[in-house]
């Protein structure tokens, strides 16, 4: 049996995915920060699913570590999927600089960091697949999101880019953008029905886009057709709109 | 967020909190006074009803599993829906079940549930060999079989702390399938008969068609079963039916339930038929939201139950006095009890109990004072989990440990800091 490991994992998403590979009989890394607190979480897998899970301290903002840690993990996970995300007030990041570096550094740095080493792994062995997951607002950057909005977009442009390197050696890599989802982190937004997913939703669809091999995924496909407008905004008509 | 019981006939603005870990729990229980704990929301009255809820929901987690005993330990969250996902392919079932298996096991243990064994098996307590339980102090502790506080725990509507876990003991099975016989009656007196007969097999409930009484005739459908030996523990999950919106309150009316109970009634074969554990235990859950059925107004489900020297009086006074004022009930259940056990409020006794469905309707409330005064009179009692509207006297005269379950509240200083309307209204 596989090992997958899911980085990011005390998030709803991640909680949701884990089940769902659990499900489908996957073995799991589940890495983050305070971990251990996930260890109710690692048990019932186990017993529900009869698979390993295993946790594994990461902090995915302290990137001197991130080699240390990852190569310690044996048997060597064929599967990564990198859920770590920092999202706060746009206002916020504004007047602080810790905000904005965190921001950055969980979405894009941290990403690029522990994918990289994924990457060049996957490349030897020519198997397994790497999923990012990124967000709807990387494809524009509107003024009330944009420091998020450009760390995802940075995350999104890498995997593109690494999707077309691992092509060629039979690794896939999948960017999903969630679209709004009822999460920890947005549960003080009122957000509309029809555009928001629950995590478990978009956690079924994540397991089934990457077992068909899909390049991007949006959760709900009314997004694409949302995103395609705003991108179609001309900039001298966008700047002036407040979205 | 608006919340109600599953009868959806009264609803309240609720500030529902959640918790995965002991620590959020408790700041919750020593920030907030008439909290209460609730589950999935499945009971049918305002027993779930505070301005503040705090819900195990999310503490969902099972944690160890003896194979051998059968002996599983898991949060107060867990749906009975994920223990029969796990623990049917190993061959484990509940050894106790109510009809939805969309109940949380903090739920189960607080209603002191019981399924279609009451007769064999006793209430689902009978099975829970220990439970963890955060008092009002915040505090956490063990409570084993046979203590007081267990006593009180189980069936005690939430009213003396959050349970965190428990440890039940599973059932074990061989097959998922279940054999079922079921036996055509024409009367009350054939219905009763057939329970009597057939008091040694595990599982018994019968249906009765309250909507299309005659003078003398009563008919029912007696269902009873075993678990088969075959062998086959597949349980796959079937696609279910969900209602999402209020149906016009207008669809389920008299004509068309008669006809549909007719309809049932005469469709039914006295045979024995092999069925799954979904279609003998959880009809219902077929349909997600079926409540909803009922239309904005809900409905109150009346269920009662009388010691066994009275069960046929009390019953049959009570369809008649439902005839008689033209208030039907869309379900009706009949089911044989077994002996009583001694936790304070559980609500099952030697005898039989009549679960009546009904939609809120003009009249509605003048009927079951009416029934009330009749399950006084043989002795009776309501169950709190499907109680809406019981009147002080009704529970005093009903349950004879009240007295202790007040104490063991005042002791553990429980009474300012969880309550539900419906223990406001009871005094509980």
């Amino acid at each position: 049996m596989k090992y997958i490991l899911i980085v990011g994992a005390k998030s709803d998403i991640c909680m949701a995915l884990a089940e769902v590979y659990a499900k489908n009989n996957n073995n799991l890394y589940l890495a983050g920060r305070n971990i251990t607190e996930l260890e109710d979480f690692r048990r019932d897998l186990n017993i529900r699913y009869g698979v390993d899970v295993r946790l594994v301290e990461l902090d995915v903002t302290d990137f001197n570590s991130h080699k240390r840690i990852l190569s310690s993990l044996n048997p060597r996970p064929e599967g990564l999927v990198y859920c770590a995300g920092y999202m706060t007030d746009q206002k916020k990041c504004e007047e602080s600089w810790e905000e904005t570096l965190k921001t950055i550094n969980t979405n894009y740095t941290g990403a690029v960091s522990i994918t990289n080493i994924f990457a060049n792994e996957l490349e030897k062995t020519g198997k397994g697949f790497i999923i990012g997951i990124s967000s709807v607002a990387g494809e524009r950057g509107r003024m009330s999101n944009y420091i998020y909005g450009s760390s995802k977009a940075g995350f999104t442009a890498y995997l593109s880019g690494l999707r077309a390197r691992l092509h060629k050696k039979g690794v896939h890599v999948m960017t999903v953008k969630p679209g709004f989802v009822r999460t920890k982190m947005t549960k003080n937004l009122k957000l509309p029905p029809l555009l928001t997913a629950d995590p478990e939703e978009v956690a079924k669809a994540i397991y089934r886009s990457q077992q068909k091999k899909v390049d991007v995924l949006y959760v709900r496909g009314i997004w694409r057709f949302i995103m395609m407008i705003i991108k179609l905004i001309p900039e001298r008509l966008f700047k002036k709109l407040s979205i | 967020m608006v919340i109600s019981g599953w009868g959806r006939y009264k609803k309240i603005d609720s500030d529902v909190l959640y918790y995965t870990s002991e620590k959020t729990l408790r700041e919750i229980i020593l920030k907030h006074d008439n909290l209460i704990p609730i589950g999935n929301l499945r009971s049918y009255g305002d027993c779930v009803l505070s301005d503040v809820a705090v819900s195990s929901i999310k503490n969902r987690f099972l944690i160890e599993f003896n194979e051998k005993e059968g002996i599983l330990s898991c949060k107060s969250g867990v749906l009975l829906k994920d223990i029969i996902e796990v623990f049917v392919p190993r061959g484990w079932f509940l050894p106790v079940t109510p009809g939805t298996k969309y109940i949380t096991v903090g739920g189960a243990i607080s209603s002191d549930v019981h399924g279609k064994n009451h007769h064999i098996d006793g209430c689902i307590s009978e099975f829970v060999e220990e439970i963890e339980i955060m008092l009002p102090d915040g505090t956490v502790q063990k409570v084993k079989k046979g203590d007081e506080l267990f006593k009180g725990i189980c069936g005690g509507m939430g009213l003396l702390g959050v349970i965190l876990q428990a440890k039940i003991r599973l059932k074990k099975i061989r097959s998922k399938n279940i054999i079922q016989r079921t036996i055509r009656t024409k009367t009350l007196e054939e219905i009763f008969q057939a329970f009597e007969k057939n008091r040694k097999i595990t599982y018994s409930v019968a249906w009765i068609d309250a909507l299309n009484l005659e003078s003398r005739s009563v008919r029912g459908l007696v269902m009873i079963g075993e678990f088969s030996e075959d062998g086959d523990l597949s349980y796959p999950t079937k696609s279910i039916f969900n209602i999402r919106i209020d149906m016009p309150s207008f669809i389920l009316n008299n004509p068309i339930m008669r006809a549909f109970n007719s309809i049932y009634y005469l469709k039914a074969e006295d045979s024995d038929r092999i069925v799954d554990i979904d279609s003998f235990f959880y009809p219902l859950d077929r349909i997600e939201g079926w409540n909803r059925l009922y239309g904005k107004k809900g409905f109150i489900q009346y269920q009662f139950i009388v010691p066994k020297k009275y069960s046929f009086d009390a019953i049959d006074e009570v369809l008649k006095t439902i005839k008689k004022d033209r208030v039907y009930p869309f379900l009706s259940v009949l089911k044989l009890y077994g002996r009583e056990n001694n936790n304070f409020l559980s609500f099952p006794l030697e005898g039989y109990s009549l679960a009546l469905d009904f939609k809120v309707q003009t009249g509605l409330l003048d009927t079951l004072s009416k029934l009330d005064k009749i399950v006084l009179k043989y002795g009776g009692r309501i169950y709190l989990a499907k109680d809406t509207l019981m009147s002080r006297e009704m529970l005093e005269t009903g349950y004879i440990y009240l007295d202790k379950f007040r104490n063991m509240r005042k002791e553990l200083g429980a009474m300012k800091k969880f309550s539900s309307i419906q223990s406001r209204r009871l005094g509980l």
